[in-house]
């Protein structure tokens, strides 16, 4: 079932999704009335350095939740590849509060099927995959659709928009699995094993999927290029209006406790509360807004009190936080933070693709104190016990995955520290029973057991 | 019966090996497919699969074992998935779950004794803005539960009346349920 389409916001600026309010808008007739196909048509006949360095200068970056330079990225592809060079989009939307790619795919596929054919011009690739989310069925069909239309139309395949430049597109659907995301983790899923991320480098630019320079790029990123390219890269800046490095437009998923949530594209750099109270009601009546998370669940949380701040990836890093995928996570004041908490941890527990230690038992150790501490089972000490767990999964392991978990978890038991320690027992009346674990996150946790009974 | 590829499958398999520059890529696509037809990743499914790309069955049940879509078991006809995850929490999804369990007296992870309903609790399904949301067999979304709603959709699927029409037929319907 697809999600409601509102009429625009009157702060919302349509680029990505312009159109996506028309009838059919998931077609090639559709699209091409809203001026699809332009920038691939004249992708297609440029230089690639020529595409390279007006992404670069438009200040793009990845919106799939690092915030890397798209340009920047595309340019790290060798010159003279003596290998095949893939181009994937990373469709596997999964962090927690998302729902912006779904969008895209949803209602207006053709425009990144237009940007993948225009970074693929970029980056010398012949062959794209769209890697997207197996339970997104109706993006699935919808996606699949319009890539045989654009076959149909000779935009894909051999001798594109008879340009002589050839480019293969394959939807590929996941199978349920949060790490896929990881970009590593994707192309290890792509070609048929486990999802279970590589250790970098080498960097897929250089060696990624099939052995060959992969770029992996997010479906809102891919999305934009079209724009980029049909209007300059000044014209891209002026549609933000963040910090220097900041431009464009960005889908925000807004969910939680507001009045109206919803997805919205809106500059990048607008405020958070202009957002969450202009555009999303504010919170219900009788209610105050109590915390958010600014960019998905492995954000750290903001309080209240820290609201008014660019959306933003330099600004919201400033608050030490993140705009990650940009997705708002709201709660209102009648909401527990060690429950929130509890339910983060347990997402990343059950997420864990399993490889690192720290990882592994870091995350399932976390999620069970904080569910100790929640059923009231829990001690002070606890609370201290997981920080110190946090510290220890924080950098350590393959992908970021653990810090995704130790982010939020630390940051939650930072500012509402007093929630915690409420639920808490005293010292003394609690077992100190944990499952045994092994390894090095074992030998931490002994560590920290000998020192909790003596 | 052993399970083969019909001819619509290997049509659909030899499609997919032009796609991919190594054979082993198609496997998940390919077991989508044969998941979609016999209902679930039946041991003979998997023995077949593994043959046709020349791998062995345990590494094939090991690949698949790590996806939540594939289900290795036969589970109730209708398997209930009601994603658990912050924004569905914050909306209400624990009453739903609450409201399946005392519908159909079964906990979480169970099916009925009929073979018609398993229930589970699943991460954030991308429909966050309509949360509370069940997924129904991997692929059917339905979102802004309430505790009627629930009821209702439990007891057309009980009467067998979930005719899955296709979604762009209820997308001009204009539907959200
Ligand atoms: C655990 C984990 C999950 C991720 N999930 C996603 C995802 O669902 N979609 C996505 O685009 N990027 C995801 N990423 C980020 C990707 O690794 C990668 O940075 C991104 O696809 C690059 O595209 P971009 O430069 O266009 O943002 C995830 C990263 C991690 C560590
Ligand atoms: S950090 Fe966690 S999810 Fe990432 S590779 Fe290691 S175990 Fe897997
Ligand atoms: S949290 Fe339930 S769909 Fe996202």
């Amino acid at each position: 079932m697809t999600q409601r389409i509102l009429p625009p916001h009157a702060l919302e600026n349509r680029v990505v999704l312009a159109g996506m309010d028309k009838p059919e808008s998931w077609t090639m007739k559709a699209f091409e009335k809203e001026n699809g196909y332009q920038a691939a048509k004249k992708a297609v006949t440029q230089e690639p350095d020529a595409i390279i360095s007006e992404v670069k200068n438009s200040g793009l970056r990845g919106l799939g939740g690092a915030g890397f330079a798209t340009g920047v990225k595309w340019s790290f592809i060798p010159k003279n590849p003596t290998k095949p060079v893939y181009l994937v989009c990373n469709a596997d939307e999964g962090e927690p509060g998302t729902f912006k790619d779904r969008q895209i795919l949803e209602h207006v596929p053709h425009r990144l099927i237009e940007g993948m054919i225009c970074a693929a011009s970029a980056i010398g690739s012949k062959t794209g995959y769209i890697y997207i989310r197996g339970e997104l069925r109706l993006a699935l069909e919808r996606t699949q659709k319009a890539v045989d239309e654009a076959y149909a139309a000779g935009y894909l395949g051999k001798n594109i928009f008879g340009s002589g430049r050839d480019f293969d597109l394959t939807v590929h659907p996941g199978a349920g699995a949060y790490i896929c995301g990881e970009e590593t983790g994707l192309i290890e899923s792509l070609e048929g094993d486990r999802g279970q991320p590589r250790l970098k480098p080498p960097f897929p630019a250089v060696s990624g999927a099939f052995g060959g320079p992969t770029i992996v790029n997010n479906v809102e990123t891919l999305c934009q290029v079209p724009g980029i390219l049909n209007n300059g890269a000044q014209w891209f800046q002026k549609n933000g209006n963040g910090t220097p490095r900041g431009g464009g437009t960005r889908l925000l998923c807004v969910s939680g406790d507001v009045q109206k949530p919803g997805f919205f594209e809106l500059p990048v750099g607008i405020n958070l509360k202009t957002v969450l109270y202009e555009i999303c009601g504010g919170p219900s009546p009788g209610r105050t807004l109590k915390a958010c998370f600014p960019g998905g669940s492995s954000s750290p949380v903001l309080t209240a009190d820290e609201f008014d701040v660019a959306i933003d990836f330099d600004s919201l890093a400033a608050k030490g936080t993140m705009a990650g995928s940009g997705a708002i996570i709201v709660m209102d004041d009648r909401r527990s933070i060690p429950q929130i908490a509890m339910r983060t941890a347990r997402f990343y527990a059950h997420e864990s693709c399993g490889q690192c230690v720290p990882c592994r038992e870091g995350t399932y150790w976390v999620y069970q104190m904080l569910h100790r501490l929640v059923d009231g089972q829990g001690s002070k000490k606890d609370i201290d016990t997981v920080l110190e767990a946090c510290a220890n999964m924080a950098g350590k392991t393959i992908c970021v995955l653990s810090d995704a978990c130790a982010m939020p978890v630390t940051s939650m038991i930072k500012k509402y520290r007093h929630e915690f320690e409420a639920l808490a027992k005293p010292m003394d009346s609690v077992p100190v029973s944990m499952p045994k674990v092994s390894g090095q996150m074992g030998a931490l946790l002994e560590g920290i057991r000998s020192r909790m009974r003596n | 019966m052993a399970y083969v590829f019909s001819a619509e499958r290997e049509l659909e398999f030899q499609n997919l090996l032009k796609k991919y520059p190594k054979k082993d890529a198609v496997l998940l696509p390919l077991l989508h497919k044969v998941q979609d037809e016999v209902g679930f990743l039946s041991p003979d499914a998997i023995d077949y699969v593994a043959q046709r790309l020349g791998l062995s069955s345990a590494r094939v049940r090991e690949i698949a074992s790590f996806y939540s879509l594939f289900k290795l078991n036969k589970k109730g006809k209708y398997v209930l998935q009601v994603c658990h995850n912050l924004s569905c929490y914050l909306r209400g999804a624990d009453d739903i779950v609450s409201k399946i369990k005392t519908l159909l007296g079964i906990e979480v992870g169970q099916t009925t004794p009929d073979g018609l309903f398993t229930l589970e609790t699943v991460e954030c399904l991308a429909s966050c803005s309509t949360a509370p949301m069940m997924q129904i067999n991997n692929w059917d979304y339905h979102e802004e539960l309430t505790g009627e709603k629930t009821e209702k959709i439990i007891r057309s699927l009980k009467e067998h009346k979930f005719a899955c029409p296709s979604f762009n037929e209820r997308m001009s319907q204009g539907g959200i349920a």
